[in-house]
This record gives structure tokens, C-alpha cells and sequence, in this order.
């Protein structure tokens, strides 16, 4: 009896009449894909650009096999480590990129450092195709003297501290012996970490923002926020989105925070009406910009605290306080703005007039940088590898040769600069580069070495003695996570070390 | 036995009640009469045999036996006769039915207190592992209700058509997701992203459609390809007035961008 419910006659009727596939294409993945060769190809960073990437290629062409490798053991880069903790929605795109690490044909090591545990030559031995999606892990600088001064951040160490970022646990900023800070830059990063400092912790309590950062904003006496940037708001970089969060009055936006804008800074000349008609994000971060310095800003009450969005103003050194090694102030320059005939777009020229701003703490927010590494020819002003639509050039010289197999997607790729879901587009493009090339047979080389693939990296790692993180060792982190997040009303509680981290990979 | 261990444990063992089983008689001609009925049901697939039915309200599925219904949904209702005036081949193929997503469920204890489970739960739970999609469709949800639908075009960004049908009330990105169009919803509808941005290509059915709101517009002011008749598919609700409606999914090759380049912040 029990579990037998069909004669055995029907059972072989059955053999023949199978049930249907549960969608076509994974029956046309099923059965093709054993007659294609394999196509071993890595994807360094698993960042958005990385999980776009290797799920582009794995709808692409059969028989791909995707071995995506990070830094940290965690996946999903800026995702987790660089989306403010009050945007969980921009979050969700963690489950697409789950689903894509779920697929047999693609894996994940985490803790595999590329120029530390593999060099770039070793990976392009193994793999038919490299693909760099590594980002931007640096930040650019303004040169000027005082920039080493305690006090001074950038955005990024700023933004990976309240994130958990297991690099940035210890930086410990001081946030309790001044109410002044400085944002230097108005796109929106520098939003982000203006709204997280003087957002009401008792909202931020329930999201997943580090606990030792909660702590620290709990004690912070920052009563003044700041937002430098050196040209107009005709030319910030900022969206509507995160303006609206920061100057409106619904449900989820900033509370108790007057915000001053300058009306005279407002002033448009003809070239930024011009801008303004060539872009709707412009005109609508204008027209939100002038409606919020229209209006009346209420009394200052203690509780209430204060964004001043400084335009038309750039940073020239800035000052130690009375211990000599803190920040203790800035001088900022006068600027203008001049149209720059080469580009078309105007630059800010200083005037010669000075002033000077008090501040304990200063963040700056003038852009991310990418980090070159060895064996890789990279564009050291703009910052990016040179390529052709994805594929690496061996210089940005004109007389430049294509690198075979090398690829690049991101912000590697374009510069520091998109959302989320530009690297959709920009990874759809390298992708095509590296399906055309296939289809020439550009990887197909009979007289050298067949490619080992994810049996090569398993053996140089082992060689290295390096103890990789796979996919189901960050679902360990993540349930437990989610459970210490449970036990404090928060969505996770973040763990931010590194050796908690592997651990956590590790047990359970 | 004192349960009903398995589904046609049901066909084989007469329920006395106070946990007495008797042997049927002529068990052995059920049990060939038990697996001839399931096989309609699996040559046709799951919830092919379905009866049309309206939703059936939570307080009418524990009604007491003497109020008819409409459809048997166990062998207790056979017994006591209200099976529904049906030819006797349709019934045995819906007990196949039933058998089949049982079997599918793994059910091994099916007690008579069971009975009156409604053949809906189960049929939901064998068309959900049947739909696998990229995101989870929410199959239960649109179950037999009999909705109208509407016809929509999809134009992908290599120019080849799909046409669908959607029912009122289903947003164009889960339907995309439903039928296998390649329409990204990073946000899954938060509008926290604009990957599920698509072109209305008709300035009538755009027309047609509400404004959006400011949340959409800013979502919309950083998609790629934009165009005066953008929308994101996620806002885009399925209603009467805009059957036949054409959505075009953004391509790079599609130079539409009338607002010139759009840039990139972060």
C-alpha cells in the first residue's frame, strides 16, 4: 500500500507521456546545453555590474559556466555596502541576484582577493573569459593642504562605516565635538550622508544600519549640516527622488530639520536655462530647490536642526582647530561659473574672495575612484581601464590593442557614476562584446591549453591555502543576520567584522 | 488501519466512524478504477480537468452536508450522494485529479476529517510548482476566478512582437514576468528602480493611461531610452479601455531620448 498509487502499467505509460516542463526555457537550457562547449568565464566583483553580467551570459549562450569572485565574503558589493539603510526598497534587487547564484551553472567565492590570493595573469590562464566589475574602492582628493587633518572623511569610508562595511568597523568618527559638519559635493551620496546625520535615530533604529554607527549617531551633538558644492543648483548632481526625502513633507521624508537656501544663489543665466531644457532631471532638482527656499522656515526650536545648501563656493585649505591635528574649519573660495569651450559645460572659476566655515567634521563627496591593479593598463586621470564596449585595451593610447578575453563592466568600465540599474545596460553591452567574440572564435584556441576553469581556481586557491566563502556559506551570514535583526526589530543586524564573518560562513 | 493513510486508502476502506475502517469490497477493481482516473488528468496536465467555478467564499466551504454543492470534492460527498449530475467519466477523471495533486503534495494521512477540503487549495499548490517563473507568481491569487482580459503587444528591443493576455487588474510587469518577457523588475515594483521602464508606442493608449505620479517621474527621469510616452511597467495597471495597447521595451539602438543625453548620477 503506502506510497504506491499507480499500477505498474500506467507508471510506463507515463515514461512516455512526461509531464510538462515547467517553462520552456529551462527545457531549452536542459538539452542544449550539454552540446555546446563549455565557456568558462569569471567575474571579478559581485557588485550589481558582476550579477547583471554573469546572468547576461548565463541567458546568453549555453554551456557557460560563471564563477563570480569578491573581496569580501559577502556578495552584492555597494548593494548592501553603499545603499543608505532608510532605501531598503533599492535593496530588493538582492533576490534577482540570489536566483542567479542559485543556478548550478554559476558559483560564488567569496574571500578571493585578485592581486593577493590570484594575480590577473593566473585567472586568464584559467578562464576562457575574465570579466573586472571590481567598482570603485577609492575616492578622488581635492589636494589642498589640511586634507590629512583628523576629522576629515571621505563619503565612502563615511557611507561603508554606517553600512557595516567589515573594512571601515574601526573609524570610529567623531561625531560629539562639534554641531557643525561640512558636505563637500551635492550629488547623492552627499545627500545620503547629510539625511543619515541628522535623521531621528528612533527611525533609523529599525532599519540595518550598523549598531555601532545607531550609537554613535545617538550621541552626536551635529546640529548643522552643510552641502558645499562649487557651482549652482542648476548643476547639482543630485535626483528628484532623494531631494524630495530631504525638503518634503510626507511620511517617510526628514523631520524637524529646517533647510536654507540661498535665493540669490537661484539666479539662472541663459547657459543653465539651456541645461535645464536639455535635461528633465535638472529642471526638476531646480524647480524643487527654489519651491524649498520660498518657504518660510519655521522657528528655531532646539529640537530643530538645520541643512544649509552652500552654493557657488569651493574649498581652498582647511584649518586645525586649537589641539592642532581636528578639523576645526574650512576656508572656501567664491566661484563663477564659465563656460569651458571644450566640453560645452561651465566650469566654476574662483573670484578671489574668501570666507571661512566652522566645522568639527567633514565628509567629502567629490566621487569615487577604481583602484588599478597589476597586469591591468588603466587611465590613471579618468580613473577607468581603457576599453571598446567592454573590451580591454591594452592602453588609452590611439595605437591600442584589444586585450583577448579581458573584459570590463561598471563603474570600472564607464567611471564612477549611474544607479543600480545602468549597470543592467552596461553589462547587456560588454556581454554582446564577449558573445560576438565567441561566435568569431576568438576563444577557441586548439593549439593552446583547454582552460580548467572552476577546477583551476579550486586548485590555485587550495595551493594558497585560501579558504573561499560559496554562496550557501553567505545564506549562513544572512539567516543569522536576519535572526539577531529580529530580536531588535531591525530587517538584519549587520555582522561587521571580519573574522565574525568567516566564522559565521563557516558554522552552522 | 486506523487512518486513511494514503488518498486511495479512501477507495479501499469504508470509514465506520470511532476510527473503524472496513474493507470495501471488490478492492481490487478500485484500485484499477483509481489509477485509470488519474490518467486523463495526466495526460492533459495539471488543473486541465478543473471545473469552472466562482470563488468559493471561506463560509460555504464548511457547509453542512444537506446544502448542495456544486462539485464533489471527496468521497464522502459521493456517498451521501451530492455529486453533481456530471457523466460518470468526467467524475472519475476529477478524482484523478484530486489523486494526482495529492500524490503531488506528498499527502500520506488523509484523514476523514479532511473531506471537505476544497479541491482549489490543492490545484493552487500543483499550478504554483508548475509556473515557475523568474519571480514567484503569485498563482492563488488568480485562480479560477473567470477575469477578462486584455490583449497586450510586447515589442522587444530586436523588434519581435509577443502578445499576451492580461487580466484586468494585473500590473504589465507581472504579466511580462508570467509570459517570459524579458522586462527587468529589479524593485519588484517598489518604484525604487526603472528597469521595468516601457514605451507606450500609441500617443492615444498613453493618453489613456493616468499621469503618473511624482514617485514614477522621478524613477522615470533616470531610465534608459526615454521617451515622451514612457512609462514603468510596474504603474502601468491592466483596464478595459486599453486593450490592445503595444509596449515597446527599451533598446540602445532606440535613439528616442527627446530630453537629449540623459546623465548618470548616482
Amino acid at each position: 500500500m503506502g506510497r504506491r498509487l499507480l499500477l505498474p502499467h500506467t507508471r510506463r505509460l507515463m515514461l512516455f507521456l512526461r509531464p510538462m516542463r515547467y517553462s520552456a526555457s529551462a527545457t531549452a537550457t536542459a538539452t542544449a546545453g550539454s552540446l555546446r562547449d563549455p565557456l568558462h568565464v569569471c567575474v571579478v566583483g559581485s557588485g550589481p555590474a558582476g550579477f547583471y553580467t554573469a546572468e547576461k551570459m548565463l541567458k546568453g549562450r549555453e554551456g557557460v559556466r560563471v564563477d563570480i569572485i569578491d573581496r569580501l565574503p559577502t556578495p552584492f558589493g555597494l548593494v548592501r555596502s553603499g545603499v543608505a539603510p532608510d532605501h531598503p526598497e533599492t535593496k530588493i534587487v538582492v533576490n534577482q541576484f540570489s536566483r542567479v547564484a542559485a543556478n548550478p551553472r554559476c558559483s560564488f567565492f567569496g574571500n578571493v582577493t585578485l592581486g593577493s590570493d590570484l594575480s590577473l595573469s593566473e585567472l586568464r590562464k584559467t578562464y576562457d573569459v575574465v570579466v573586472l566589475a571590481y567598482g570603485a574602492e577609492s575616492d578622488r582628493s581635492f589636494g589642498i593642504p589640511g586634507e590629512d587633518l583628523r576629522g576629515i572623511h571621505s563619503a565612502r569610508e563615511f557611507v561603508w562605516w554606517y553600512n557595516g562595511h567589515p573594512d571601515m568597523c574601526n573609524l570610529a568618527p567623531d561625531l560629539t565635538n562639534t554641531d557643525s559638519a561640512v558636505v563637500l559635493g551635492q550629488g547623492n551620496v552627499a545627500l545620503d550622508v547629510a539625511r543619515i546625520l541628522l535623521r531621528c535615530t528612533t527611525e533609523l533604529a529599525s532599519t540595518d544600519i550598523a549598531d555601532y554607527a545607531l550609537d554613535a549617531l545617538r550621541s552626536s551633538t551635529i546640529r548643522k549640516v552643510y552641502l558645499v558644492g562649487r557651482r549652482g543648483p542648476v548643476q547639482a548632481a543630485c535626483t528628484a527622488k532623494e531631494l524630495r526625502e530631504i525638503l518634503g513633507n510626507y511620511k517617510m521624508c526628514l523631520k524637524n530639520v529646517n533647510v536654507y537656501i540661498k535665493e540669490a544663489d537661484l539666479a539662472t543665466s541663459p547657459a543653465d536655462k539651456e541645461e535645464m531644457r536639455n535635461s528633465r532631471i535638472k529642471r526638476r532638482v531646480y524647480e524643487l530647490l527654489s519651491k524649498a527656499a520660498t518657504v518660510h522656515q519655521e522657528n528655531n526650536d532646539n529640537d530643530r536642526k538645520e541643512l544649509h545648501f552652500v552654493f557657488f563656493r569651493k574649498p581652498t585649505k582647511f584649518l586645525p582647530s586649537e589641539d592642532g591635528s581636528t578639523v576645526g574649519a574650512m576656508e572656501l573660495e567664491k566661484t563663477l561659473l564659465k563656460d569651458d569651450g571644450a566640453t560645452g559645460k561651465q566650469v566654476a572659476v574662483g573670484t578671489g574672495e574668501f570666507e571661512e566655515l566652522k566645522c568639527g567634521i567633514v565628509l567629502k563627496s567629490i566621487g569615487y575612484k577604481s583602484l588599478p591593479i597589476e597586469g591591468l593598463s588603466f587611465d590613471k586621470y579618468r580613473g577607468v581601464v581603457p576599453n571598446l564596449r567592454g573590451r580591454v585595451l591594452s592602453s588609452e593610447s590611439e595605437t591600442a590593442t584589444v586585450e583577448p578575453g579581458l573584459y570590463v563592466v561598471g563603474w570600472l568600465k564607464r567611471g564612477p557614476t549611474g544607479i543600480v540599474a545602468t549597470n543592467l545596460h552596461c553589462a547587456e553591452e560588454t556581454v554582446d562584446s564577449i558573445l560576438e567574440d565567441d561566435r568569431k572564435g576568438l576563444f577557441t584556441d586548439p593549439s593552446g591549453p583547454k582552460r580548467q576553469g572552476r577546477r583551476g581556481l579550486l586548485e590555485i586557491l587550495e595551493q594558497k591555502n585560501a579558504r573561499y566563502v560559496p554562496f550557501d556559506g553567505w545564506e549562513k551570514i544572512d539567516t543569522k543576520e536576519k535572526a539577531d535583526g529580529e530580536l531588535k526589530n531591525k530587517p538584519r543586524e549587520k555582522i561587521t567584522r571580519w573574522n565574525e564573518l568567516l566564522e559565521a560562513a563557516r558554522e552552522g | 488501519i486506523r487512518f486513511l493513510e494514503t488518498f486511495e486508502d479512501q477507495f479501499l476502506y469504508r470509514d465506520l466512524g470511532q476510527y473503524k475502517l472496513e474493507k470495501w469490497p471488490n478492492y481490487k477493481i478500485r484500485i484499477k478504477l483509481f489509477s485509470w482516473a488519474t490518467l486523463p488528468a495526466q495526460l492533459l496536465g495539471p488543473r486541465s480537468l478543473l471545473p469552472s467555478q466562482a470563488k468559493p467564499n471561506p463560509s460555504s466551504s464548511s457547509a453542512d452536508p444537506p446544502k448542495p454543492a456544486p462539485r464533489i470534492c471527496c468521497r464522502r460527498c459521493v456517498r451521501l450522494g451530492f455529486a453533481p449530475p456530471v457523466k460518470m467519466l468526467s467524475r472519475i477523471s476529477r478524482l484523478g485529479v484530486h489523486a494526482l495533486s495529492r500524490a503531488r503534495l506528498g499527502q500520506k494521512s488523509v484523514t476523514s476529517r479532511n473531506q471537505e477540503e476544497p479541491i482549489r487549495a490543492c490545484m493552487n499548490y500543483v499550478g504554483n510548482r508548475s509556473l515557475c517563473s523568474a519571480t514567484e507568481a503569485k498563482v492563488n491569487d488568480r485562480s479560477e476566478q473567470p477575469k477578462a482580459k486584455i490583449s497586450v503587444t510586447f515589442v522587444d528591443k530586436d523588434g519581435d512582437e509577443t502578445v499576451i493576455n492580461v487580466p484586468i487588474g494585473m500590473s504589465m510587469l507581472e504579466a511580462a514576468h508570467e509570459n517570459d518577457i524579458e522586462l527587468e523588475g529589479a524593485c519588484e515594483g517598489s518604484l525604487a528602480c526603472s528597469t521595468c521602464h516601457v514605451i507606450v508606442t500609441d500617443v492615444d493608449y498613453y493618453n489613456k493611461l493616468e499621469d503618473p505620479e511624482d514617485e514614477e517621474n522621478d524613477m522615470l527621469d533616470l531610465a534608459f531610452g526615454l521617451t515622451e510616452t514612457s512609462r514603468l511597467g510596474c504603474q502601468v495597471i491592466a483596464s478595459p479601455e486599453l486593450d490592445g495597447i503595444r509596449l515597446a521595451l527599451p533598446a540602445a539602438t532606440r535613439n528616442f531620448a527627446v530630453d537629449g543625453h540623459v546623465p548618470k548620477p548616482h
